[in-house]
């Protein structure tokens, strides 16, 4: 109990990224969605940190760090996109952006 | 000891403010539980001794993904409450414990297997920081610049997305257009 192994950091990163998909699954506007798709990253990236400092390994921290850069890169060009489709339709609701109705 | 009460601490913290994050109806309030929650996170960072990475935590998620998510929140209506999707809680919640199920499987897997080699070891006596230099600049080299060729495409898609006018083309223009707007600017 107290003393903190590798299997209590992931299932922290689980807790958090079930949080996150509770928030994918359940979210309609889509600046929402955005921010439960940052939880994801984030508790992936935990998993990544503690599976190097138990191992010994530094290959984990690359990967995280090589997360930080897509998701960063994420926020810019689905930010923008965003702005976009605020301009023309003036909502971001997952539920209206269905052009092709079946 | 400090290391259990802190990773208990900044644990039900970090779940806590992702939870207020997935369910409220505010949207200011979303984002500020998860800048909160990428400060608590980088502390988990800090106990496992990857002080840079939890540096750049800090430095990119609170800092540029933050900033950059509360400047486009000026695009958008945020006063009003975010309506949700109804649908069935049991499935949603069902189905997210299971694929946070295979997450850890995938993450597990590897480890039943006892004859694990760490490909880049951690050196003794250097600091974290030199470290992640070392086989960052050597063994890692390529994917770093390609990281940094995508930033820059990110960077021009979300000035060209966001900014004004980008949609029009001077190359595509005659010069009677070019000379037309040049003409309408400085008057």
């Amino acid at each position: 109990m107290m003393e903190i192994g590798l299997n209590h950091y992931l299932v922290l990163s689980t807790i958090l990224f079930a949080i996150g998909l509770i928030g994918v699954m359940k979210r309609r506007n889509l600046l929402l969605l955005f921010f439960a798709t940052e939880i994801l990253l984030n508790s992936v990236n935990i998993a990544f940190a503690a599976i190097s400092h138990y191992y010994g390994d530094l290959t984990g921290q690359m990967f995280a760090f090589f997360v930080i850069a897509i998701a960063a890169s994420e926020v810019a060009v689905g930010l923008g996109l965003l702005i976009v489709w605020h301009k023309r339709h003036s909502n971001i609701d997952l539920d209206t952006m269905s052009t092709m109705k079946g | 000891m400090f290391e259990a009460i802190a990773f208990y601490l900044f644990a039900f913290l970090t779940a806590l403010m992702f939870f207020i994050t997935v369910t409220t109806s505010q949207a200011l309030h979303a984002l500020t539980a998860l800048a909160a929650g990428m400060i608590f996170i980088s502390a988990f960072f800090f106990i496992l001794g990857a002080d840079f990475l939890g540096a750049v935590q800090i430095v990119v998620y609170s800092g540029a993904v933050m900033a950059l998510y509360a400047f486009g929140m000026m695009f958008f209506d945020t006063t009003r409450d975010v309506k949700e999707k109804q649908g069935n809680k049991y499935i949603i919640a069902g189905l997210s414990i299971v694929s946070a199920i295979l997450v850890v499987l995938i993450f597990a897997a590897p480890m039943v297997t006892d004859n694990i080699t760490a490909l880049y070891p951690m050196t003794e006596g250097v600091g974290n920081t030199q470290d992640v230099g070392m086989v960052l600049f050597t063994k890692y080299l390529v994917p770093f610049e390609v990281a940094a060729v995508m930033l820059l495409v990110a960077m021009v898609a979300g000035i060209v997305l966001a900014g004004k006018k980008m949609d029009a083309s001077l190359t595509e223009m005659s010069e009677a257009e070019i000379e037309e707007i040049n003409t309408r600017e400085l008057s």
